[in-house]
């Protein structure tokens, strides 16, 4: 039974961790973008 | 503002951390399911962030239909990222406690099917606002978000109004939660709010950001045109 608690614990995080890493990633590619745009 | 951000991130990480604690430790241990009941206490409030993060992207739609206010256009498309994000969690999570309570993991049951009619209307809002490139596209994506609140209500009131698989509402509509269970509940809803409003953030700083690139590279190429005439 708790196999399936800790599998919904589990699935809740790795859900939010894998969104808030493409959010953050997408971050780092635009501040580097700007910079870029703003040097040429 | 800047200082504001980590400071809520660590408030946040630290309420987290005590839901999870009282989720698993605190909260009784229902009578006929056991400790998969815990479940609830994910499974409940990400439902109803999910639900209040819909709404807050239906009111910003509204606002942008009527002022073309591109805070509000911004601020439509994050909640709808974010109730995307957390609605998943429900469709994840619920067919996990599904499986040993009911002994099946999906059933096209009204509840069921209506939140997944609603996954897959934000979704689509989504897709809408990623594809198209006409100019049109934040005043189309908000008369689809206007549309797609409709089903917001439908999926809350469902089991209030029609007998489904799924469980009776527990607060409210004649529900009987123990005390400590729903005190433990609001604690987790408290915690998943706060995590909602630090990701809508920093998702908001990234459109910010993403609007200041395209307005310089259309800048950039404006003045390029410019030099070859």
């Amino acid at each position: 039974m708790n196999y399936y608690l800790y599998a919904a614990y589990a699935a809740t995080w790795i859900i939010h961790i894998a969104y808030l890493s493409i959010v953050s990633r997408r971050y780092s590619r635009l501040r580097k973008e700007l910079q870029e745009l703003k040097k040429s | 503002m800047k200082r504001a951000f980590p400071i809520l991130a660590v408030l946040t990480a630290v309420l987290l951390s005590y839901a999870l604690y009282q989720a698993l430790e605190v909260a009784p241990t229902e009578a006929t399911m056991g400790d998969v009941q815990r479940i609830f206490y994910y499974h409940v409030p990400s439902a109803w962030t999910a639900f209040l993060l819909f709404l807050t992207n239906f009111v910003a739609s509204v606002i942008y239909l009527i002022r073309r206010n591109t805070k509000a256009d911004i601020l439509a498309l994050v909640t709808a990222e974010v109730g995307v994000v957390f609605c998943t969690v429900v469709l994840v999570t619920g067919p996990i406690w599904a499986r040993p309570v009911w002994g099946i993991w999906w059933t096209w049951d009204l509840r069921l099917t209506l939140t997944l009619v609603l996954w897959l209307i934000y979704v689509s809002y989504l897709m809408l606002r990623r594809f198209s490139s006409s100019g049109q596209t934040p005043l189309m994506a908000a008369v689809l978000a206007v549309f797609g609140a409709l089903d917001v209500p439908l999926v809350y009131f469902s089991i209030w109004y029609f007998r489904t698989q799924h469980p009776s509402p527990v607060i409210g509509g004649g529900g009987s939660l123990d005390p400590r269970m729903a005190r433990v509940l609001l604690i987790n809803w408290a915690a998943f709010l706060c995590f909602a409003a630090l990701v809508c953030w920093s998702r908001y700083r990234v459109e910010r950001l993403q609007r200041e690139v395209e307005e310089t590279q259309a800048l950039e190429a404006l003045m390029e045109s410019r030099s070859i005439r």
